[in-house]
């Protein structure tokens, strides 16, 4: 006999949330092993270790509320529904991807879907959620925009600007700050001259919440309520998600600055996915079978965007000097 | 019909003109409407130097006065444009690019080219440029070069009223980012103007006076200095022509080449720093593309290599003169073969 659900999110849901949490594990964990193997350029940073942030916050978004991502977005990319496929040829620089080759991981967009792109710039995606949010001001459709910043780049001054002006101008934009401990390998407490981002939240007048950002639930019902206070217009808030990182800075970072053992005790104690897979497990909600049944449709997904990928035809001379201007 | 107004009355009927023509039209800029949360007048500047005033009145709704945060927003601005909005960020002096600059060069120019073409970005960014006001070296420079080497960017620099109405309004519904430079010396300058609507091209530069002995490309401020040196040469039988470029990127290369073909002489005349500026990027296409043309050595008007300094003796020194124009056109007609 089913036992009754004593969780915010229908079953359906739950396994959906569960299913873009596995999907960005997979897709990343995948991308460090095909990077090692040398199939991929550039630069790449991975997000696995910290679904439940992009999950538990972009499960309340429809595609006309707006995020700007960060240098570490591909999370926020699958979250916000962009096409896993489009996001993996992107990656590996061929034409199908989100960009057509020509952004690569650090600057995935899919505007139709909200998602204003990853960025390669700290901090900078702030003052452009300011943007999108005051343009759904003009548009009155009560749509939100969401800004993800690390703690790192919490210290830019775009940020800190952006901050004020939401404030002042009343926006509907969430500031969310992944706090995983690192600005790439320096730690957030030296770095940072506050112990807590509410305390930063409240130097502009704003509020804040931390919250554990390994645990979905958790996660999921404080972005709903700072989320609601701002299509409700109420103006902006902080949300702290206090979470770990699963890989360096970047891929190839051999990670000597972290404490001995500090990897293994973040993954096997604080794996949101675990996490997620105990509560709704030990509650009778979700089986183990279902749960297994998502594991392996996603590792087919992932498998197949990586050999479409693969396949993809590379961009040519002829798209060097495209899509510069719209016109010139 | 066409009565006369000054460059500074053109650039607010421009604004004034699309505000009313297109409610996505907005506005963001520090002090545009002055007094915002003030206990005295509304509107009370209007802009520093009063160019919007008046404006708040008709659409206020479109006009946001903004915290001294540049990048704050001039970044909301380029978000705003990517969510189907067109706005006008007001920069006030274009020095204080070096505050806000990533929103500009990493941000606007290059979301079309990262997202594959997916991305337009319809925003203005206007800011004074130029030197003449005893600003010192942090309110006065000529930018313009730094814009017009990124990809991604548009960039105007008008000369006269005309232009400034037809190019703003032009820029204002082109689909790209747009870097708006008004000089600040010329915002009194007068000139017919029609009353209605209308656009210039961007990428067109204007043949402001003919002459067959040597051409004077330029633009902006200059453009006035090239025709008080053509006024003294003709006096000498020197026939100049002078391009005014107008938009900078697209460039009118075109008309540029066209004329050196014609005179076999080229002056370049430009206020910004003398390395790396339009004028060193004219003189090198000509030399490539025009070479077989030139009659003698390509001569450069430009300021000398340092920042623009406050006292009015050294400033006046510093912005390149008439004098200095007309001794350059001489420079070349001495030279080369004959």
């Amino acid at each position: 006999m089913a036992a009754s659900n004593p969780f915010p999110l229908s079953k359906e849901a739950l396994l959906t949330c569960y299913r873009t949490m596995r999907t960005i594990r997979e897709f990343e964990d995948r991308l460090h092993v095909d990077f090692s193997r040398g199939d991929i350029p550039g630069f790449v940073h991975l997000y696995a270790g910290e679904e439940a942030s992009a999950v538990g916050i972009l499960t309340h978004l429809g595609d006309g509320d707006r995020i700007a991502s960060t240098h570490r977005g591909h999370g926020h990319c699958i979250a916000k529904g962009v096409d896993v496929v489009e996001m993996m040829k992107e990656i590996y620089g061929k034409k199908g991807g989100c960009g057509n080759g020509k952004g690569g991981s650090m600057h995935i967009a899919d505007l139709s879907k909200g998602m204003m792109g990853a960025n390669g710039i700290l901090g900078a995606g702030a003052p452009l959620i300011c943007g999108a949010a005051l343009a759904a001001k003009f548009r009155k459709k009560n749509e939100v925009g969401i800004c993800f910043v690390g703690d790192g780049a919490s210290n830019q001054g775009t940020f800190l600007e952006s901050l004020n002006l939401a404030a002042v101008w009343n926006l509907p934009v969430i500031f969310v700050v992944e706090n995983n401990g690192y600005a790439e390998s320096t730690s957030r407490d030296y770095a940072t001259a506050v112990n807590s981002y509410v305390d930063r939240a409240s130097g502009f007048g704003i509020p804040g919440i931390t919250v554990d950002g390994t645990d979905f639930l958790a996660v999921y019902e404080a972005a709903g309520e700072v989320i609601k206070r701002a299509r409700e217009g109420g103006g902006p808030s902080l949300l702290e998600c206090k979470m770990v990182r699963f890989h360096g800075h970047f891929e190839g970072d051999a990670q000597t600055y972290r404490a001995p053992g500090e990897l293994e005790d973040v993954r096997i104690n604080h794996d949101c996915l675990k996490i997620f897979s105990a509560h709704v497990l030990s509650a009778g909600v979700i089986s183990s079978d279902e749960l297994a049944a998502i594991d392996k449709s996603v590792l087919a997904l992932i498998e197949d965007s990586v050999q479409q990928a693969k396949a993809a035809p590379l961009p040519t001379l002829a798209d060097l000097t495209t899509d510069v201007y719209v016109n010139y | 019909m066409a009565r006369k107004i000054s460059m500074k009355q053109a650039v607010n009927e421009a604004i004034d003109q699309e505000m009313s023509r297109d409610p996505t039209v907005i506005m963001l800029g520090e002090d545009i409407v002055g007094g915002t949360g003030c206990d005295g007048e509304e509107d009370a500047w209007g802009g520093v130097l009063g160019v919007t005033k008046g404006l708040y009145a008709k659409h206020p709704n479109q006009l946001i006065d903004t915290p001294l945060s540049e990048s704050a927003y001039v970044g909301a601005a380029v978000g705003a444009a990517a969510c189907g909005m067109r706005p006008i960020a007001e920069l006030m002096f274009i020095d204080f690019m070096g505050v806000c600059f990533d929103q500009i060069f990493n941000q606007a120019a290059k979301f079309r080219y990262m997202f594959g073409g997916k991305a337009e970005t319809p925003v203005v960014i206007r800011a004074m440029v130029g030197a003449g006001f005893r600003a010192a070296a942090q309110h006065s420079q000529m930018l313009t070069p730094l814009f017009t080497h990124i990809p991604g960017l548009k960039v105007v620099c008008p000369s006269t009223p005309y232009d400034t109405k037809g190019l703003l309004i032009q820029s204002i519904r082109d689909n790209n980012p747009v870097i708006f430079c008004e000089h600040k010396n010329l915002y009194a300058l007068e000139g017919e103007v029609p009353e209605g609507s209308y656009t210039i091209p961007l990428g067109e530069a204007n043949v402001v006076r003919e002459g067959k002995h040597c051409s004077i490309v330029t633009y902006g401020l200059m453009v006035h200095r090239a025709i008080e040196a053509a006024s003294t040469l003709a006096k000498e039988g020197i026939e100049v022509e002078i391009v005014d470029l107008r938009t900078l990127s697209p460039l009118d290369m075109d008309t540029v080449l066209e004329s050196v073909t014609k005179t076999g002489r080229l002056v370049c005349v430009d206020e910004a720093s003398p390395r790396c500026n339009i004028g060193t990027d004219i003189a090198a296409q000509v030399a490539m593309h025009a070479f077989g043309a030139l009659k003698a050595q390509i001569e450069q008007v430009a300021p000398p290599h340092a920042p623009v300094p406050f006292s009015p003796t050294l400033e006046d020194l510093y912005i390149p003169s008439a004098a200095q124009v007309a001794d350059a056109v001489r420079r070349t007609l001495k030279g080369g073969k004959h």
